[in-house]
This record gives structure tokens, C-alpha cells and sequence, in this order.
């Protein structure tokens, strides 16, 4: 019975966020474009079948995974866990004391990518619009990579307590390099992919994580220290979405070389003799 | 009826598929650093359930609503052949969206505290309200801001990575003289901005503006309006932040 009352509270807070969006554009179109919306009805019922989605996976999520998520992030950074106490003793913890907050971190951050509507919708896109040729679990995988990379690397960043920045600017190097190598199709898509990451699943567990990590150290503050790790989650997927097509785009050449040389008897002997 | 069951059971089959690794992982770390069994099995297995409807539902409706609405508009405005309107909008959905960003309004409640302990405002719940309906409106002006300047790329074809990388070298700027405690918070307010119902929408405005224009790529011009919108906030928050610490 609670249940289905959270469910209903739920789902009708969610319609109250979709709401103003959706007057918004119903307004625009009958005032501005003034012409009859096709496919009314259609649209009608999908705007309905969003919300109920959202609002359920949002109770679902509630009900389920995101209180053991949030307890993990406590007890993996906890004294007991942790077999030190990092805040009475600084001097008996060192960044290794953290192992398993940075295997969860970069487990709980691939996972959570995966599950993002988000990113599924713009991989869902990006495979119509592309003709097939960027799978939509392919894109899905390397941004969740990246996602995975940055929290596991943001942790790391809260326990060392080195500055934000630095990594962030570091980052920023990275994609100015590999945007000038990478394949022109995909740079606008890989831009993107970094901003989709961090929404209705990942948000909350990676911020539980940030501020469980903040309150396990010594001389940091939670409420100052905790934030960072959603900048690291946007943006290594850039990262990982551009050096995968690097790596696509290299083996395709490779192939196509291995080929040549192949279908060349005269070079393949020259190359035996070598 | 029949098709529509196969087709809720094949999107259903999806979403198990997508939610497994997060089931994975948490059990994992139950059974094996904890040494726990999993606490509340029955719970979780009727949240996983309603998990797994809740998300087939939300990619019927985008399939249904979102995209189509986003495409719809895009090329209505690109028939009238109006930059301003579409401008208009663009600014609107932005700045409207963001908003009524819930994840947001948590965010700037947490900045608030932390620009009350740094003392950059008065510790009274007047001035933390005061301060968080800024942020707010900061962030979403400048998420209205970025879709407006995507647009504009998408109609004129400027270069996305020059707009894009000149954007990091103002964020590194900017960060520079941005008091310290701003910087977190400016950073993943970023991230924050692009929910799960803007994203399908925006994309699809811009997907629908790229493929309605001559000479344009859907590819390459129509992604991109996200990348505009998760960087001007960084920017925009931080000389929020300065400014309030300065006056």
C-alpha cells in the first residue's frame, strides 16, 4: 500500500516537471507556428507513457537499487571498512586505504551509464541518423567506459585532495588533441555524449559516493569536496566516444592495407624476405 | 494488440538488459565484500520489476512523443523560414527546461550552504533562497544562451570544435580568477542541466533543423546543441559566484 501511494506520488510529481515543457510547446505551436500538430492523439499518448515511465522507474529505483547504492558508499567508506580511521589518525591512511571505493566507483559508474534513458535516447538517434553505422550498444559501451574512468578517477582526485582543475584542464587537453585526429563524424556526437551521462541514475549514486568519500577524510568538507565527481563523469565519455572512433577508423586503414599488401604477391614476397 | 504486446515485450527485454549490470554490481559487492546476503529480496525484486516497466514505458513515449515533437517543430519553424522564431524557441525551451530542472534546484540548495559557510552571503534563509533562485536562473539563462549560439551554428555552419574549444580555454579563464569554492559547484552544474526529457528533445531540434536546411549534415550539424549546454553553465556559474563574493 505505501508503495502504491509513493508510486502515485511520484508519478504525479514527475508530471508536475514534464508539464510546463509540454504547455510550453503546445503553446508555442497553436500561438507562433499556428498550424495543427500531426498526429495528435499519437503524441498525446507518448507524452503519457513518459511520464508514467519516468515517474515508475523512478519509484523503482528508490524502492530498490538507489538505498543499497547510497548504503554501499557508506559503508565502504566507513572506519570500520576501512580498518583505519582516517579522520583520528592521518597518518595510517594512504590512497591504497580506498581500494574498493575506486573498484565500486568505476563498477557503479559503467553500470549506471548503461542504464541512463538519456543516453539511450541519443544512441538511439545517433544510430538512425548515422544509417546503422554507430551501433547503438557500441556508443552506449565506450561513453560508459568513460563514465567508468571518470568517477574511478574523481575518487581517486577526493582522496588525494589534489585541485579539480588540474585533471579537468588535463582532460580538456586531451579532447583538443585527439578532436584534431579524430573522424569529423563523429566529433558533434562525441561532444555530446559527455553532457547525456549524468542524469536520472547516475546522478544521485555518484553523489552519495562523493559525499560519503568528503566525510570518511580528514580536513575535507562534505559539502565543498563532494561536488567534482559529476564534471569527471561528463567528461571522460568525450574521451573514450572520440578515441573510439580513433580505434575504428585505424582498423579499418590497418584492414585495408593488410589487403593491398595481400592481394600484391611481388610485396607480400618482399616482405617474407625482410 | 498482439503487436503492440510483442513490441512491449521486446522493449521490455531491452530494459532487463540495461539494468543488469547495475544489479550485478550491487549484488556482487553484497555477497562479496560484505559478506551479506542481499537485505529485503522480496523489495528489490518487486522495485526491479517496476524499474524495468518504467523505463519500457519511457522509451515507448519517446518514440511516440519526444522525438517526433522536436523533429515536428523543427521543421515547421524551418518552413517559415524565421531564424528569429526559431531562435525564440530555442531560448525558451533552454531556459524553461532547466528551470523546472529538479536535480538542479538540489544542487544550487547544497551551493547555498556552501556560500553560507564561506561567508560570501549571510547565513538567513532570505539570502540562501535569494541565492539559490539566482543560481538557478544563472544556469538556466545560460543553458537558453548555449541552445540559442547552437542554433545559430547549425543555420551559419560555424565550426563546432573552434566553438567548443574556445569554450574550455574561457572555462580555464575563468576558473582562474573564480573564488575557490565556486569551482565544484560551477563544474558539475554542467552536468546536471541535460535531464532525461530535454536531452530526446534537443537532440531531435536539432537533428530535425540540420536535415530541413540545405548543405547540412544531420551527423555532423545536428548533434552538438548538448555540448553548448552543458559548458556555458561552468562559465556562467562562476561569475555568479564572483560576482556575489565581490559586490
Amino acid at each position: 500500500m505505501d508503495l502504491i501511494l509513493s508510486a502515485a506520488r511520484i508519478v504525479i510529481a514527475t508530471a508536475g516537471d514534464v508539464l510546463p515543457i509540454v504547455l510550453f510547446i503546445f503553446g508555442f505551436y497553436v500561438l507562433v507556428i499556428r498550424e495543427p500538430l500531426p498526429h495528435l492523439g499519437r503524441i498525446a499518448t507518448g507524452l503519457v507513457f513518459v511520464v508514467i515511465g519516468l515517474g515508475l522507474f523512478l519509484v523503482g529505483l528508490e524502492q530498490s537499487l538507489f538505498p543499497l547504492g547510497r548504503l554501499m558508499a557508506e559503508q565502504l567508506t566507513a572506519p570500520e571498512f576501512l580498518g583505519t580511521n582516517p579522520v583520528a589518525d592521518a597518518a595510517a591512511y594512504s590512497w591504497q586505504s580506498f581500494i574498493w571505493v575506486y573498484v565500486f566507483a568505476v563498477a557503479i559508474g559503467f553500470s549506471t551509464t548503461i542504464a541512463e534513458p538519456a543516453l539511450l535516447a541519443v544512441a538511439i538517434k545517433a544510430n538512425e541518423v548515422s544509417g546503422g553505422a554507430i551501433s547503438v550498444w557500441g556508443l552506449r559501451v565506450a561513453v560508459a567506459i568513460g563514465a567508468a574512468f571518470g568517477v574511478g578517477l574523481g575518487c581517486y582526485r577526493l582522496v588525494s585532495g589534489l585541485p579539480l582543475h588540474y585533471f579537468i584542464m588535463a582532460g580538456y587537453v586531451a579532447v583538443i588533441i585527439q578532436t584534431i585526429w579524430a573522424p569529423k563524424l563523429i566529433i558533434a556526437l562525441a561532444y555530446d555524449s559527455g553532457g547525456v551521462t549524468t542524469s536520472t541514475v547516475t546522478v544521485p549514486l555518484i553523489t552519495a559516493l562523493g559525499l560519503g568519500l568528503a566525510e570518511a577524510l580528514p580536513g575535507r568538507n562534505a559539502l565543498l569536496d563532494g561536488f567534482g565527481l559529476v564534471a569527471f563523469t561528463c567528461l571522460f565519455p568525450i574521451i573514450a566516444v572520440l578515441g573510439y572512433a580513433q580505434l575504428s577508423a585505424l582498423r579499418a586503414t590497418l584492414t585495408r592495407k593488410r589487403k593491398s599488401i595481400t592481394d600484391d604477391p611481388g610485396k607480400l614476397r618482399s616482405l617474407e624476405e625482410n | 494488440m498482439r503487436s503492440f504486446l510483442t513490441d512491449f515485450w521486446h522493449h521490455a527485454r531491452g530494459s532487463i538488459r540495461d539494468l543488469a549490470p547495475i544489479i550485478l554490481v550491487i549484488g556482487t559487492f553484497q555477497f562479496l565484500v560484505f559478506g551479506q546476503p542481499m537485505s529485503g529480496a522480496i523489495s528489490l525484486v518487486v522495485g526491479g520489476v517496476i524499474v524495468v516497466l518504467g523505463l519500457t514505458f519511457f522509451i515507448y513515449g519517446l518514440e511516440l512523443a519526444l522525438f517526433p515533437i522536436g523533429e515536428t517543430i523543427a521543421h515547421a519553424l524551418a518552413r517559415k523560414g524565421s531564424a528569429a522564431m526559431v531562435l525564440i524557441f530555442a531560448f525558451l525551451l533552454g531556459f524553461g527546461t532547466t528551470m523546472a530542472e529538479p536535480s538542479l534546484t538540489a544542487i544550487a540548495r547544497e551551493a547555498s550552504a556552501v556560500a553560507a559557510s564561506a561567508g560570501a552571503i549571510v547565513d538567513t534563509d532570505e539570502s540562501r533562497s535569494r541565492y539559490v533562485l539566482g543560481l538557478r536562473l544563472t544556469v538556466a539563462f545560460s543553458v537558453g544562451f548555449a541552445l540559442v549560439l547552437g542554433v545559430l551554428r547549425i543555420i551559419f555552419a560555424w565550426s563546432l570544435p573552434v566553438m567548443i574549444i574556445s569554450g574550455y580555454i574561457l572555462v580555464i579563464l575563468v576558473t582562474a580568477v573564480a573564488p575557490d569554492d565556486i569551482v565544484g559547484i560551477a563544474y558539475d552544474s554542467g552536468g546536471v542541466t541535460t535531464s532525461t526529457v530535454t536531452v530526446p528533445l534537443v537532440t531531435a531540434l536539432g537533428i530535425g533543423l540540420a536535415s530541413s536546411l540545405r548543405d547540412r549534415n544531420p551527423m555532423t550539424d545536428g548533434f552538438g546543441l548538448i555540448a553548448f549546454a552543458s559548458l556555458t553553465p561552468m562559465v556562467f556559474v562562476m561569475i555568479y559566484g564572483g560576482v556575489i563574493q565581490w559586490i
